[in-house]
């Protein structure tokens, strides 16, 4: 009897200790339930260990390294995934190119993100004048077909760029180049959720209140409004990583993208159009990756909708 | 005592799509270092708008500072930079919002929003200002301050949040304190404890304060001096012991009749103001109370009064004599 006693107590003393429900820990709790984003988190963290583990076993000279001789190879022992057009092994060109074609998603979603946040937040908090003619721009780039700018973009910026190095690798000046024509041709949309956000809560009290302390209105912008608005941002951050990696994709595809030798998912199906039936190889396996990231983002973007999602029951 | 703060001739407009609105018209007050004033009203009447506009905190356009002076210690407000209004805002003069609901920040740490100003105003670190922090929701009476820091909005009570908003205020010890209907957002028992709070710190810290309130029987035992406003107008201002005992305006006085009292018999109906107050974006040329003035005479729906002397500290903008029912 006196220890049920006591474990009663414990419990208590432990229950009443415990920290109230922070805003992490609920987020969380509802991120949980969302099955499908969790198998998406799951296969972005396993292509994540691919891409990155995988150059423990291939050098990146190996994965560039041509042999006309082993052209059109059908995946053997020795080539698990097959040889391209000009004797490179897919399966190592799969693990670097998959690290650029990450890199690019993750940096063209910063460049979107930074563009729209500073446009949508200006024109957002201070109205008037700067809110014209910042919203007339956003929408005259709307207006223009997204593949026609970035098709004019990758074409005047081609070889202007030169090659750098970062980490210790080269990284070509196409990669630069196609990172900042996607980022500069999708802010738009992020610039209006930012803005139509920004325009509700500085109407709000505690926005006044933070004035009324003798806040600046950086301060106030960065500290107060942005981290109430951070729920549509971090979703539409997370969707424009996939919607990056399919248009790098596609741009290289047409042969505008990233250049040879360097390898993305995308450019690997550069040229596989001629062997469709002949050579699946060449085409199947970037293209199965391409797929499986693009939609493990955006189950994990739906995932994020919900639990970020304020209105939703907060359980 | 200095005086601190002495607004003159403020008129505040609103410009909307039907014309413009005259919110506060040509008001003119002061108070001293240390002194306590209420600014009595009901809604629409210009009280808040009137503070926000000494803060520089309404929004312009619409809104706009017609004309008038906010001397705050002999320096006008109304011509500072945003930069140095910003240096005003918070540091020499405070305010406490009406809503303890909406005036903090859902997503950070009352931590974090009480240690704001120590970080602009006074440059202070984190482990000071947070130091400074626990002091002041101690002082507010908050139990387990170091802990609650860490905590969100949500997760205090209403009578909590506005002891938190109250610590906030005077976290840089300001000279001034506004509290704009501190207690109208809260239940009656939290009203009395947020009210002996006001109290305790008004006779500890010294500051002046002017408390902003539609319930005359708020500010009864909390300032020595009371304004009266009605459609941007000063309609009345007295000592506050007169404006209860000898209310001279017509308004007041029928104000006054409005309160609930439990010590009068049960059957007897609340006596309320009949209709409306005037519509700002069309004031009427008279006084704007006339047309619901039980003392309305011809003169007063043609000319508007100002505000006179009619006892020691005592003024009223009124052409009866409530006390006869006559011309004065």
């Amino acid at each position: 009897m006196a220890a049920i006693n006591s474990e009663v107590a414990d419990f208590l003393a432990e229950a009443a200790e415990a920290p109230p429900i922070t805003l992490r820990e609920l987020f969380w709790r509802r991120f949980r339930r969302h099955k499908m984003a969790l198998f998406g988190a799951v296969v972005l963290i396993l292509l994540v260990v691919y891409s990155v583990g995988g150059s423990l076993f291939f050098t990146e000279a190996y994965a560039n390294h041509t042999d006309t001789n082993l052209r059109l190879q059908p995946p053997s022992r020795e080539h698990p995934c097959g040889t391209d057009t000009v004797g490179r092994d897919i399966l190592a060109r799969t693990i670097y190119g998959g690290q650029i074609s990450l890199l690019i998603g993750i940096t063209a979603m910063l460049v979107e993100v930074i563009v729209g946040i500073i446009v949508g937040a200006v024109s957002g908090f201070y109205g008037g004048l700067a809110d014209s003619l910042l919203m007339r721009v956003t929408e005259a780039l709307l207006i223009i077909p997204q593949i026609f700018l970035l098709l004019v973009m990758a074409k005047f910026f081609a070889g202007r760029i030169p090659n750098l190095t970062l980490l210790g690798r080269e990284f070509s000046g196409s990669v630069v180049v196609i990172v900042l024509i996607i980022g500069l041709t999708s802010w738009m949309y992020l610039a209006r959720i930012v803005r139509a956000e920004f325009l509700s809560l500085k109407e709000r009290e505690f926005i006044l209140a933070a004035r009324a302390t003798g806040t600046p209105n950086l301060q106030i912008i960065i500290e107060h409004i942005l981290p109430n608005s951070i729920a549509p941002i971090v979703v539409s951050a997370t969707l424009s990583i996939a919607a990056a990696i399919t248009t790098e994709a596609y741009i290289s595809f047409l042969g505008l993208g990233v250049q040879a030798p360097t390898a993305t998912w995308g450019n690997m199906l550069e040229g596989a159009y001629n062997y469709v039936e002949t050579a699946p190889w060449l085409w199947i396996f970037p293209g199965l990756l391409i797929v499986l990231v693009v939609l493990s983002i955006n189950f994990v973007g739906d995932g994020l909708r919900d639990a970020l999602d304020p209105r939703a029951l907060a359980r | 005592m200095p005086v601190l703060l002495d607004v003159r001739n403020l008129t505040v407009e609103f410009e909307t799509l039907e014309g413009t609105v005259h919110a506060v018209n040509g008001i003119s007050y002061s108070i001293d270092e240390g002194g306590t004033l209420g600014i009595v009203g009901e809604s629409g009447c210009g009280k808040s708008v009137n503070v926000l506009s000494v803060m520089r905190l309404i929004p312009q356009p619409p809104g706009k500072i017609a004309a008038g002076e906010v001397l705050y210690r002999g320096r006008d407000l109304l011509k500072l930079s945003e930069e140095e209004m910003e240096a005003v805002r918070g540091k020499e003069i405070a305010m406490v919002f009406q809503d303890p609901m909406t005036a903090f920040n859902p997503v950070l740490t009352i931590g974090r929003q009480i240690t704001e100003g120590l970080r602009v105003h006074l440059g202070m670190d984190k482990a000071q200002a947070n130091q400074r922090a626990v002091e002041l929701l101690e002082m507010v009476g908050i139990p387990n301050a170091a802990q609650r820091l860490k905590d969100y909005p949500h997760q205090f009570s209403g009578g909590m949040r506005q002891r938190a908003m109250i610590a906030m205020a005077l976290s840089c010890a300001p000279s001034l304190l506004i509290a704009d209907e501190p207690t109208t957002a809260l239940d009656v028992t939290i009203q009395a404890q947020i009210i002996d709070l006001a109290k305790e710190l008004r006779d500890r810290l010294g500051m002046a304060i002017i408390w902003i309130t539609h319930d005359l029987g708020v500010i009864a035992g909390m300032v020595e001096r009371v304004i009266v406003m009605y459609s941007g107008f000063i309609v009345e201002r007295a000592v506050v012991d007169d404006i209860y005992e000898h209310p001279l305006h017509p308004y007041t006085l029928a104000l006054l009749r409005s309160i609930p009292r439990v010590d009068r018999s049960g059957g007897e109906k609340l006596a309320t103001i009949a209709g409306m107050p005037p519509d700002l974006l069309r004031l009427p040329p008279g006084c704007p109370f006339a047309p619901r003035c039980a003392y309305v005479m011809e003169r007063c729906l043609q000319e508007n009064p100002s505000l006179e002397v009619v006892a020691e500290e005592h003024e009223i903008a009124c052409w009866v004599d409530v006390r006869t029912g006559r011309a004065r």
